[in-house]
C-alpha cells in the first residue's frame, strides 16, 4: 500500500457473478441474489463460509439475514446498506474496502437483485402515501424519475448548446457495446440513429431510447485485502480509490433547488476520489458510467474532470465513447442496453475489462473508473490492475 | 390527481396558496429564504423563521413534456407541460408548477411548443389553492 492509511490498493476484488438479465426472470428476487453470490464466490474460490461482511443498497429486497442463511455464509462482523438507490451501487464495494482496510472484516461480498423488468414500478405506487419531498413536485406531473432528469437535461441543453445527437451518441455507443455481448438484452438489436430521432417520447427532451431497461437479474462481486487477492484463483482488480458525494444543500433528483443544479453529486464525489488516486482522468483507459439516462453521462463526464463543465456533450462527439475512442464507456452495454440492475453491472463489466476479458475488450486496459448515479447522492471507484 | 402530501414544515405553503398568496420560508433572523420548508436555516442555524410574501413574478428556468406511461389521472390530459419557475424576488428558488392560459385550465392546455426558458410568467391560483403560472405577457 503506497501514501497513508486508507483504502488505496489496499483491496481487491476477487470474484464476479451474475444471473441471466431477462424482461422476465421466473426466480424471485431472494433465489436470483443467492445465485448471483454464490457464483461469485465460485469464481474467487472461495467458500461461502468464508463470507464476513456484506454490503447492499436500502432498496434491495433480499436481507442480510436471509442471505446468510440461504447460502451458508460464516459469521458475519461487517454489514452495511447504502441508501438513494443507484447511487449506491460503487457505495457497496466502497463500504466493504474500508471495512477490510481496518480490519473489521476478511471476506466482503457486496450484491444487487432486482426484478424492475416484471415487477413494478415505484412510481406507479398510488395506494402508498407519498414521500412528503414529493408534495413539491408530483401534484404538477412530474412523476417519474425520467421526468426530473428530463427537466435538468432540457436546462442542460439550453445553457450549454447540448442536443440530442449528443444523447444519441451515448445510447448508440451503450447498444453496440450491447452488440458485442451476448448476455446482454439487446445483444441482437442494433440501434440507428432514424429509429433514436423518430421513436416515442417519454418526457421531451427525452425519447424511448435515453431511457434504461427495465431488468430482472442480480449480480454481485466478491472483495478481500490485497494480500489475501494474490492467493485466489482470478487476477485481482484493486479498489484504487473510492468515493461517496452528498454535496451541500443537495435535494435528490429534483435538485432543482441548490445554488448550481447542473453541477450534481458526481463533482463532491469525484474531488475526494482523484485526491486520493495516483491517476488523473486523462490516466483512465476505460469507464463505466451511470447511464439510468443518457443526460447522466454528459453531465457525469464534467463531474469526473474528463472535461470541462458545459462541455459534456460536444465531448461525445467523433466517438470518442466507442471503443478506440477517446473514453469507451459502458462496454458490456450499460443499463441503457445490456441491463438495468441499479449500476452494479457497471462494477462488474468494470473488473472484466481490467482481467482482459470484456466481450468488447479495451486493448490492455488497467484503469477503470465505476460511477453510481448522478442526480442522487452517489458513489465511485477507481479500478486499476 | 395526487394532492400535497404536507408535513409540518411545508403546510403554511399550502395554507397561504389556498389564500391565494404565494410565501416561502425565510429566515426569522439573517432573512434568507429556503425553500423546500425546513426546521432549520443552514445559514446561521436559527430555528426561527417567517413566511414571506412574493410578487409571485418568476422566469422558466426549464421545463419537460411528460408523454405516457403516466398515473391514469395525468395520462388523460399528456402531453402536458412541466416547468420549473425561478423566482424573481428570490433568485435560486424554483418551484415546479405548470404553464396553464388561465388559472382553471387541464394541465395540457397551453401548447408546449409555446414554452421558452426565460419566459416571464405570473402565479395564479386555482379553485382547489394549487398554485399555477400563466405568461406575465400572453
Amino acid at each position: 500500500m503506497t501514501g497513508g492509511p486508507g483504502v488505496k490498493d489496499a483491496t481487491a476484488i476477487v470474484g464476479i457473478g451474475q444471473t441471466p438479465f431477462a424482461k422476465r426472470l421466473p426466480e424471485d428476487e431472494r433465489t436470483l441474489a443467492c445465485r448471483a453470490v454464490l457464483a461469485a464466490l465460485d469464481d474467487a474460490g472461495i467458500a461461502p463460509g468464508e463470507v464476513d461482511a456484506l454490503a447492499s443498497y436500502t432498496m434491495e429486497e433480499t436481507d442480510e439475514v436471509e442471505l446468510a442463511k440461504a447460502v451458508g455464509l460464516g459469521d458475519l462482523t461487517f454489514f452495511s446498506k447504502v441508501g438513494f438507490g443507484g447511487g449506491g451501487s460503487c457505495a457497496t464495494v466502497a463500504h466493504l474496502a474500508a471495512a477490510i482496510a481496518a480490519g473489521q472484516a476478511t471476506v466482503g461480498v457486496a450484491w444487487r437483485s432486482r426484478k424492475r423488468g416484471s415487477g413494478p414500478r415505484p412510481w406507479t405506487n398510488t395506494t402508498a402515501q407519498l414521500p412528503t419531498p414529493a408534495q413539491w413536485t408530483r401534484p404538477f406531473g412530474l412523476l417519474r424519475p425520467a421526468d426530473e432528469i428530463a427537466m435538468l437535461a432540457r436546462r442542460y441543453m439550453h445553457e450549454y448548446g447540448a442536443t440530442r445527437d449528443h444523447l444519441f451518441n451515448v445510447a448508440l455507443a451503450c447498444r453496440n457495446r450491447a452488440n458485442q455481448n451476448p448476455a446482454a438484452i439487446m445483444y441482437d438489436r442494433p440501434l440507428t440513429r432514424e429509429m433514436y430521432m423518430t421513436s416515442r417520447w417519454i418526457s421531451e427532451p427525452l425519447c424511448l431510447y435515453d431511457n434504461c431497461l427495465e431488468t430482472d437479474g442480480a449480480l454481485a462481486c466478491v472483495i478481500v485485502s490485497a494480500e489475501r487477492a494474490r492467493d485466489c484463483r482470478r487476477r485481482p482488480v484493486y479498489v484504487h480509490s473510492a468515493a461517496q458525494g452528498l454535496p451541500a444543500q443537495h435535494h435528490g433528483m429534483v435538485n432543482y433547488w441548490n445554488d448550481d443544479p447542473l453541477t450534481g453529486p458526481s463533482w463532491t464525489a469525484a474531488r475526494h476520489l482523484w485526491k486520493h488516486a495516483d491517476f488523473t482522468p486523462a490516466d483512465v483507459d476505460v469507464a463505466q458510467i451511470y447511464d439510468a439516462f443518457t443526460p447522466l453521462v454528459p453531465l457525469s463526464l464534467e463531474g469526473y474532470g474528463f472535461c470541462g463543465r458545459g462541455e459534456g456533450g460536444a465531448f461525445t462527439e467523433g466517438g470518442a465513447l466507442e471503443i478506440g475512442g477517446r473514453l469507451p464507456v459502458n462496454t458490456g452495454g450499460g443499463g441503457l442496453s445490456e441491463a438495468y440492475v441499479h449500476g452494479f453491472n457497471l462494477i462488474n463489466e468494470g473488473v472484466k475489462q481490467l482481467r482482459g476479458i470484456a466481450t468488447a475488450q479495451v486493448p490492455g486496459a488497467a484503469t477503470c473508473l465505476v460511477t453510481a448515479g448522478e442526480g442522487v447522492p452517489t458513489s465511485a471507484l477507481l479500478l486499476r490492475s | 390527481m395526487l394532492s400535497p402530501v404536507t408535513d409540518a414544515d411545508g403546510a403554511p405553503f399550502w395554507r397561504y396558496a389556498a389564500q391565494g398568496e404565494l410565501r416561502v420560508q425565510t429566515c426569522a433572523d439573517c432573512a434568507e429564504p429556503r425553500f423546500p420548508p425546513r426546521p432549520c436555516c443552514p445559514h446561521c442555524q436559527s430555528f426561527t423563521s417567517e413566511w414571506r410574501r412574493l410578487s409571485g413574478r418568476g422566469r422558466i428556468w426549464s421545463y419537460v413534456v411528460p408523454h405516457p406511461p403516466l398515473l391514469p389521472d395525468y395520462a388523460a390530459q399528456a402531453p402536458y407541460n412541466v416547468i420549473v419557475v425561478e423566482l424573481t424576488d428570490a433568485p435560486r428558488i424554483r418551484l415546479i408548477g405548470n404553464l396553464v392560459p388561465e388559472a382553471n385550465a387541464p394541465l395540457g392546455a397551453f401548447p408546449p411548443d409555446r414554452i421558452r426558458i426565460g419566459a416571464r410568467v405570473q402565479a395564479v391560483f386555482d379553485d382547489a389553492g394549487l398554485p399555477r403560472w400563466i405568461l406575465e405577457r400572453p
